[in-house]
């Protein structure tokens, strides 16, 4: 055999060797970050051509920016506190992400209140960073205030929500 | 978490992970891959020694197909989250083992060693596919059977006296065989078994089990001392026992590998169950006493460490100092990229040049290249191992997978660098790369406990039972 196809087939063999790590490393890589977007009321909205096509439009860029821009608005509040019930005291940090209240185990504020539902209440940001809190058909309903929700509401400032026994509100 | 009732958040995303994959097509497609590659390496080994495409090349690649193709549709019908990593690497690790098996089979100067030692040579290669079809039906029946991993936690003690007594087997008269001054092996109708490679596996049952339940006491009962946590006096019996046994191995038997994978498999153990890394000092030095204490007095073990610190100082008089000579200048004269398979002179090692010292033609035919690729895919084993651990959801099974891929580590670590001069040489074996029945069909068995534990950790868990919190939500009465 000449010198010359044994010089290829080694370094070939070396090279196919290598490539099998590295498919084999893209596979962990894929097992790591084995993840999916899901865009939310996607399902909901294929009904309504015009919405449809509107989020088609917007750039995926524009709707990062959206959802995370909040935070960064002036005056907008930066963490939620607990100031009565058996969690007074607890604070949470507002970064963008939901915030749901209940008794169930995974709750973000797990409530152990006996007159709190198990997915009772979930605080959000919508797209402009206004946090807004909403009622998840709740037994003894979410009170913002002195008002009982029926809609999704956008939360004042230090506007105290009272769920069962526990008060919670938004502070900058 | 659905939004049906606000219209504020249709341009926010969620970012789940995917619906419970099972990555099976995954692990068919690198296993093809996998059982190309050696035959790619088997027709270079043909061209290169005898000029022309190996006859067995058929019969060869068929039947590593035909075994992984087993091993994949038992795993994809019992197993099928598993991950899909381990077993196209011990597939393909498999594979080229034999291949290099068979190319130093076809070495005239190993040829004419064995037949002027033993009247007559008869080549490996055969028989190392034979043990593989066995470690691959061991495997099969592993993950067939094993239907989860936690069953052997009842096991605990019995395994501890079941691996005490592998151990000992090769000490009891008339069972055990003396090769080469190591007795680790027995021979029962003419095969020659080496017991220590299965008590690896049945005594990590033992020490997950135990730990599992001891490990609050050796973590929390101590007392600190210069930055370190010590333990209390009673709770050094384990490890005293362990090391007593891993001494006791080491002078009857000679056979420091297996007592330095024992212990320092232990060592491990502890470490992960306590998070002490007192333990970790206290082993260390622990094993360095015994093995100084030792080397000065077992001879067998005093060559070897003498072979270490200065293998051509003696090369000329000892054949231990002269197998390291060479092991070495193969990986000196492999230099980066290698000689090309076939084209080194690896077998110049001569005894052992295909079972402890397999490395060694990687180091020279493959190169610096060849070995950190092999190295790479040891350890992604061992990470796919230890990733098993994290993702289990027992403690029983968080240890005992840590426990095999710590072995599995700590073994290739010894051999390749026994092989390469860093640590004196032990006489145990390269994981799947060897020559030696009982090392592949004791690692095909732990890959198939570490696939069993991996497709209990990544099944999805089921879907939680509806809430029964809610309805007990007392309403408030105005």
């Amino acid at each position: 055999m000449s010198e010359l196809t044994l010089t290829v087939m080694r370094l070939g063999f070396l090279a196919v060797l290598w490539l099998f790590v590295i498919v084999a490393v893209q596979v962990i890589r894929s097992d790591l970050f084995g993840t999916r977007v899901t865009q939310r009321g996607s399902r909901r909205e294929s009904g309504r051509p015009q919405a449809a096509a509107r989020q088609q439009a917007a750039p995926p860029q524009q709707r990062q920016q959206a959802s995370g821009g909040g935070r960064q608005r002036r005056g907008a509040p930066t963490k939620l506190v607990v100031s009565e019930g058996i969690l007074e005291g607890t604070t949470v940090a507002l970064q963008g992400q939901t915030i749901t209240l209940g008794r169930a185990h995974d709750s973000t504020i797990v409530l152990d209140d006996d007159y709190a539902s198990s997915r009772h209440a979930r605080i959000y940001p919508d797209r402009d960073g206004q946090w807004i809190v909403e009622d998840l058909g709740s037994t003894n309903g979410t009170y913002l205030d002195r008002s009982r929700l029926t809609t999704p509401t956008p939360i004042p400032l230090g506007a105290p929500i009272r769920i069962g026994k526990t008060v919670i509100e938004l502070r900058k | 978490m659905s939004s049906t009732t606000n219209p504020s958040t249709h341009h926010t995303s969620t970012i789940g992970a995917i619906g419970a994959p099972s990555r099976r097509n995954t692990e068919l497609a690198l296993l093809v891959f996998a059982v190309v590659i050696p035959v790619f390496a088997y027709v270079n080994v043909g061209l290169a020694v005898n000029d022309q495409v190996p006859s067995g090349l058929l019969g060869y690649g068929l039947g590593l197909g035909l075994l992984a193709a087993v091993g994949h549709l038992v795993v994809r019908k019992f197993a099928p989250y598993a991950d899909p990593l381990l077993l196209p690497v011990a597939t393909l690790l498999n594979g080229l083992g034999l291949v290099l098996i068979w190319r130093l089979d076809q070495s005239p100067r190993l040829q004419q060693r064995a037949e002027s030692l033993f009247g007559s040579f008869s080549p490996d290669a055969p028989k190392q596919l034979l043990y593989s079809a066995l470690g691959i039906a061991l495997f099969v029946a592993v993950v067939m059977l094993l239907k989860d991993h936690r069953i052997l936690q009842r096991y605990t003690y019995i395994s501890m006296v079941a691996a005490i007594v592998l151990l000992l087997l090769p000490l009891v008269p008339g069972l055990g065989a003396n090769v080469n001054g190591a007795k680790i092996w027995i021979s029962i109708g003419g095969f020659s078994i080496q017991p220590g490679e299965f008590a690896k596996i049945i005594i990590a049952v033992f020490f997950s089990g135990y730990l599992m339940v001891k490990r609050d006491a050796l973590a929390l009962a101590s007392r600190r001392f210069m930055g370190l946590y010590l333990p209390r006096g009673r709770d050094l019996g384990p490890i005293l026992t362990l090391w007593a046994v891993s001494l006791l191995i080491l002078i009857f038997e000679n056979d420091l590998g297996t007592s330095l994978l024992f212990f320092g498999m232990f060592v491990i153990m502890l470490y992960v169950a306590t998070e002490r890394t007192s333990w970790i000092v206290i082993g260390l030095l622990m094993s360095a006493g015994g093995a100084v204490v030792v080397s000065t007095f077992a001879s067998q073990v005093k060559v070897r460490v003498t072979a270490w610190l200065d293998p051509f100082g003696c090369y000329e008089t000892s054949g231990a100092c002269e197998q390291i000579g060479q092991s070495i200048m193969s990986f000196g004269s492999g230099g980066v990229l290698g000689t090309g398979l076939g084209q080194g002179n690896s077998d110049l090692i001569g005894f052992a040049a295909n079972s402890d010292f397999i490395f060694a033609t990687v180091g020279e035919e493959l190169g610096l290249a060849g070995v950190m690729a092999f190295l790479l895919l040891y350890a992604l084993i061992i990470e796919r191992g230890i990733r098993t651990a994290l993702a289990a959801r027992d403690p029983f099974g968080k240890l005992f997978a840590t426990g095999l891929s710590g072995a599995f580590a700590l073994q290739i670590f010894v051999v390749a660098g026994g092989v390469m001069g860093l640590i004196p040489l032990t006489g145990m074996t390269m994981p799947f790369l060897a020559s030696g029945g009982s090392s592949v069909i004791a690692n095909w068995a732990l890959v198939g406990i570490l696939l069993r534990i991996s497709d209990t950790a990544r099944r999805p868990a089921p879907a939680p039972a509806s809430n029964p919190d809610a309805e007990m939500t007392q309403v408030v009465r105005p």
